[in-house]
């Protein structure tokens, strides 16, 4: 009887060590995105590997740039946006990717990179109230920019990151070469200057997408940039919002490692896990984001009604502008003291 | 102080003055664990920031985080913005906040607990709630818009949100309180005969307010002017969300430091010159102003 107590004793022991050799720790933003990521890829993912998944909310990178920098390092996946993913890679808050174990094969091209794995893909679009504006509305950034043909006040970025491009297709640059005017201080001043423009149109410079559905359910802008996501959200809540996908800026959230992370192997194979197909194509039942892996599309999961309004489907992708990384990471700081001066004057 | 108050003669002074010694000991030891968290957790990280401010991007010693401030135009804008709203804040707040204390010192007992419990209520609401709250009732279709178009006040909808309007209205209905409590107390320590034996000397209930009572209130509003004036400084959330991203203070800028630059130091150099510049304008202000009184200590 003893004999077997102490047998059971070290068979459980045993297990649990084998268990917390397969654990992560993931962190998320929270709130309806999180709880789409954890129902359509941490949960399942995690019942069909065992690997015992730990779900907590981060602040962003600066978290993690506190982690690594003193050496406490408790994440093992983080969920970014791709900027500033970029600029942690470059601070080398990263693990580098290995991509002999997950597998993008059928990746969207440039929603991954060495140091970050696209996780779903978002679109900046401008939308408009259609009871103010009517049902046709602007349909490229140059009729947002117009306040003859489309009188009425707007709602812009009140930080660079996706505010710059769409002033410069305004001001007639084609979509193909916006980031190589944006390559130069001259170039970044121009489009700010097109903001300036534009300026006494603008009531409110938003900070959140949680700002963006507000501005337009209660109808406090005409117009306004923002998420696709969002001003669905909001629309199924009732608002009266439309938005176009053309020459709107594609983007990705992705996950990432950072450096010296306790689980970082068990973390890759549970990142290759989650970018397969049959758990990206639920993504878009809980949150309308689109997978990055294409495949997710023909597998039947994806309602065609659906796909049509995400923002990863090949039509719509060949609409829009893909977000340059490269730019960001090297002009992102100047780019936004820069912005930062035209918002105070 | 206390030595004052008791009467010494040559026999037992030297006896006092040990005494006197002795109890300043004990006093200080009473303090001491007060100091040593005010050491742990005020001055060493203040020195701490001081520190980080100096590193640059690279690692090593650098100005660079407060050259950029000087070289880039917008960094005096949000101080200007963040020192004049403050100054605005608290002038609204003494203009609203003076005539209601008044007010509710010359009420009866009873009623002015019922009246201070309203004053208080705020307090007891999130400041995020009431923050949301103000812009549910000021924006373009909200409820004060709504209202004063149906009564035919205004045809066209007011911007009073998302501006410079819009985050006062906020500031000022948060920071009340603070500067009517100091003020009510002030106000209802003055004996009221005070105001009689003016009447009585033949000044006129004008001339009595400014002279006796006025002059007797300093203390209370100086304290609270002082505290209104200093918390604005550091506000975050009421300009964020009523000042429609156009109404910039310096917290809002240490915040997207943090997220823009890959070193602690761009952010804390703002909070060390903030903290530097406030300790100057109150240096200034005290240079002026009697600084006794608006502790408090200026009263008999």
């Amino acid at each position: 009887m003893k004999k077997l107590s102490i047998l059971t004793v070290s068979a459980t022991l045993l297990a649990t060590t084998a268990m917390a050799d397969k654990s992560v720790t993931v962190a998320s933003w929270g709130g309806s995105y999180q709880e789409a990521q954890s129902k359509a890829l941490f949960q399942p993912a995690a019942a069909n590997t065992g690997i015992e998944v730990k779900e907590e909310t981060y602040g962003g990178m600066s978290d993690v740039r506190l982690q690594v920098n003193t050496g406490q390092v408790t994440l093992d996946i983080v969920v970014s946006g791709s900027g500033s993913a970029a600029r942690a890679a470059e601070e080398g808050l990263l693990e580098k990717l290995d991509y002999d174990v997950i597998d993008v094969s059928t990746f969207i091209p440039g929603t991954y990179d060495d140091y970050c794995l696209g996780g779903d893909v978002f679109s900046t679009v401008y939308a408009w109230n259609t009871a103010t504006v009517g049902e046709d509305g602007p349909q490229s950034w140059a009729d947002f920019f117009d306040t003859e043909k489309f009188p009425g006040s707007r709602a812009y970025r009140g930080k660079v990151a996706g505010a710059l491009e769409p002033a410069l297709m305004a001001d007639g640059v084609a979509p193909e070469d916006v980031y190589s005017v944006l390559d130069s201080e001259e170039g970044i001043e121009r489009a700010i200057d097109k903001i300036r423009e534009l300026k006494p149109n603008i009531a409110v410079f938003w900070s959140s997408g949680a700002q963006q559905a507000q501005l337009m359910k209660d109808g406090e802008v005409d117009m306004t940039t923002g998420w696709n996501g969002r001003f669905d959200n909001a629309k199924a809540d009732g608002a009266k919002v439309a938005y176009s996908f053309n020459q709107a800026l594609a983007d990705y959230d992705c996950f990432a490692i950072p450096k010296g992370a306790p689980n970082k192997d068990v973390a890759m194979e549970f990142l290759a896990e989650i970018s397969k197909a049959e758990y990206q194509d639920d993504l878009p039942k809980y949150i309308t984001y689109g997978p990055t892996n294409k495949a997710a599309y023909e597998t039947g999961e994806i309602d065609p009604a659906v796909a049509a309004s995400l923002p990863s489907t090949p039509e719509n992708t060949a609409k829009q502008l893909p977000i340059s990384l490269e730019w960001y990471s090297k002009w992102e700081t100047i780019a936004a003291e820069m912005y930062q001066e035209m918002l105070t004057e | 102080m206390a030595s004052t108050d008791i009467p010494s003669t040559d026999m037992n002074a030297a006896g006092l003055r040990s005494d006197e010694r002795l109890e300043r000991l004990k006093l200080f030891g009473l303090s001491s664990p007060a100091l040593i968290l005010v050491m742990i957790i005020l001055v060493l990280p203040v020195g701490w920031l001081f520190y980080v401010s100096f590193i640059g991007a690279d690692g090593n010693f650098s100005l660079e985080n407060y050259e950029r401030m000087v070289a880039r135009k917008s960094y005096m804008r949000i101080f200007r913005t963040t020192f004049l709203v403050s100054i605005m804040t608290t002038g609204l707040c003494i203009l609203i906040g003076y005539p209601l204390a008044y007010f509710l010192s010359q009420l009866p007992k009873k009623w002015a607990n019922i009246a201070l419990i309203t004053v208080l209520l705020p307090f007891w609401t999130s400041l995020l709630v009431r923050t949301y709250a103000w812009l549910v009732l000021l924006q373009k279709k909200g409820l004060v818009n709504e209202w004063a178009m149906s009564l035919g006040l205004w045809d066209e909808p007011i911007k009073m949100v998302h501006n410079m309007t819009g985050n006062l209205i906020g500031m000022v209905h948060i920071m009340l309180p603070f500067l009517i409590l100091p003020l009510y107390g002030a106000m209802t320590a003055i004996n009221r005969d005070f105001m009689k034996a003016a009447s009585n000397l033949g000044a006129s209930p004008r001339r009595a307010f400014w002279t006796v009572f006025f002059p007797l209130t300093t203390p209370g509003l100086f304290a609270g002017a002082l505290m209104v004036f200093i918390l604005c400084l550091g506000f975050f959330v009421t300009p964020a969300v009523l000042g429609g991203g156009k109404v910039i203070m310096v917290s809002m800028k240490i915040v997207s430091n943090i997220e823009l630059f890959v070193n602690w130091g761009a952010a804390s150099a703002l909070g060390v010159v903030l903290l530097v510049s406030t300790m100057v304008i109150l240096w200034i202000a005290s240079r002026f102003l009697n600084f006794d009184q608006m502790t408090g200590g200026g009263r008999h």
